[in-house]
């Protein structure tokens, strides 16, 4: 499940690192500000996870499992690393999503990005050593 | 939040990192001077007939209490058999419908196959259930395909309802009921164009989002008939003087001409291949 501000502080101690991420508010972060920032954020997760208990009602749990295998060995073995850009092929033709097109390809396109990411906080923080 | 520095590149989709400064500012406003999205309160209607479908639509776009388009297109473009009227917010028809068509553009060059109009209609209940009608979309989809002709509606949470004429937007009450009093199955095209052009009268007549001139599209097997504007409002005004300054309006009070020296500092020459 992709965490939500505020409930898992990346400080030390747990507690909100002020340097890194700025000034706390309560309000902030136990509520989304937004009715859809919840169900966006998940909406990946919890479209695999419905199609992957279909399958597996449908065609037994070897079916899901073959497909985690490769959507893992797409996402996180050819996967570059997190500053890197990636056009992420293998996993769009494993879910099926060359074939369409959504807001997620016409709106705040990675490519276009305003923000920069400095290389060693971001492999830090994917590894989980920030 | 505005760090110059992120942990990981923003994913890519909407962005929610304003809406709680949005709604900030939305309370310090007093809901009076936020600005207002373009919306296309509007009378679209579409009739099913004998051999396609009719659908009409006015040309009013609406912003808070002013005019913003007299000549706005509200009948878009899905695919050579396919078109689509919109009423709800400008933007959101335009975007959606825009992707829609691209989207059954792929299928159609990867299968070959013209698109059905039940694949537009389940994209589009699709995409907009999944956005809890933030997005603002009320769409009339109407198209003739290898089953048979079909009008659909969709509406902003994701409805679908399947019938033989029906109208959306804020003049529909209006163009319902002379759609209800006028309706027969199997019409010729002549009156069923005659029907929808009464039917989005009557919604320019009585409603305020709608005006100016009505556009018809007529959807057969043999192709589309896009008339626009089928007729025109009696009502348009004509400007008595021209808004344009003519050469010479401003005084020059003073003239300084800068020459720019430029030197030329490497020279190279590549020979084209002309063999």
């Amino acid at each position: 499940i992709v965490p939500v501000a505020g409930f898992s502080p990346q400080g030390a101690y747990g507690v909100q690192d002020s340097l890194r991420s700025g000034f706390t508010s309560v309000k902030n972060e136990l509520l989304p500000s937004h009715p859809l920032e919840l169900s966006e954020k998940n909406f990946q997760l919890n479209q695999d996870k419905m199609n992957f208990s279909t399958l597996r009602n449908i065609q037994g749990l070897h079916a899901p499992l073959k497909l985690q295998m490769e959507y893992r060995a797409a996402r996180q073995v050819i996967q570059r690393l997190p500053f890197l850009q990636s056009s992420n092929l293998a996993l769009d033709t494993l879910r099926n999503s060359d074939e369409s097109i959504g807001f997620e390809d016409v709106l705040n396109d990675p490519a276009h990005s305003e923000v920069m990411g400095e290389p060693h906080m971001m492999v830090e923080y994917k590894l989980g050593l920030l | 939040m505005a760090l110059a520095n992120v942990f990981e590149t923003p994913a890519p989709g909407f962005n929610f990192d304003n809406a709680g400064r949005n709604a900030a500012l939305k309370g310090l406003f007093d809901g009076g001077q936020t600005p207002k999205p373009l919306k296309t309160g509007t009378t679209i209607a579409g009739v099913v007939f004998k051999d396609g479908v009719v659908l009409g639509a006015d040309t009013r776009a609406t912003s808070g209490e002013v005019v913003a388009d007299k000549m706005c297109a509200k009948i878009h473009y899905i695919s050579p058999n396919i078109y689509c009227c919109g009423a709800g917010t400008a933007a959101d028809t335009e975007k959606t419908t825009d992707l829609l068509s691209s989207n059954l553009t792929i299928y159609s060059l990867n299968s070959g196959r013209n698109p059905r109009v039940v694949m537009a209609v389940n994209i589009l209940q699709d995409m907009l259930y999944r956005y809890h009608g933030q997005i603002g979309a009320n769409l009339i989809l109407g198209g003739v395909d290898c089953t048979g002709n079909h009008l659909y509606t969709v509406g902003p949470y994701g409805s679908v309802n399947k019938v033989p004429y029906l109208s959306m937007g804020s003049g529909d009450l209006a163009a319902l009921g002379i759609l209800e009093d006028g309706f027969k199955p199997n019409l010729e095209l002549e009156p069923a164009k005659e029907l929808v052009r009464a039917a989005i009268q009557a919604g320019i007549m009585n409603d305020l989002g709608s005006g100016n001139n009505i556009d018809i599209c007529v959807i057969t097997k043999q192709g589309v008939d896009y008339i626009r504007p089928y007729r025109e409002s009696q009502f348009k005004d004509k400007r008595k003087t021209k808004y344009k300054y003519p050469p010479g309006a401003t005084p020059i009070l003073t003239e300084k001409v800068v020459p720019l020296k430029l030197e030329v500092v490497q020279e190279t020459v590549q020979q084209m291949e002309t063999a």
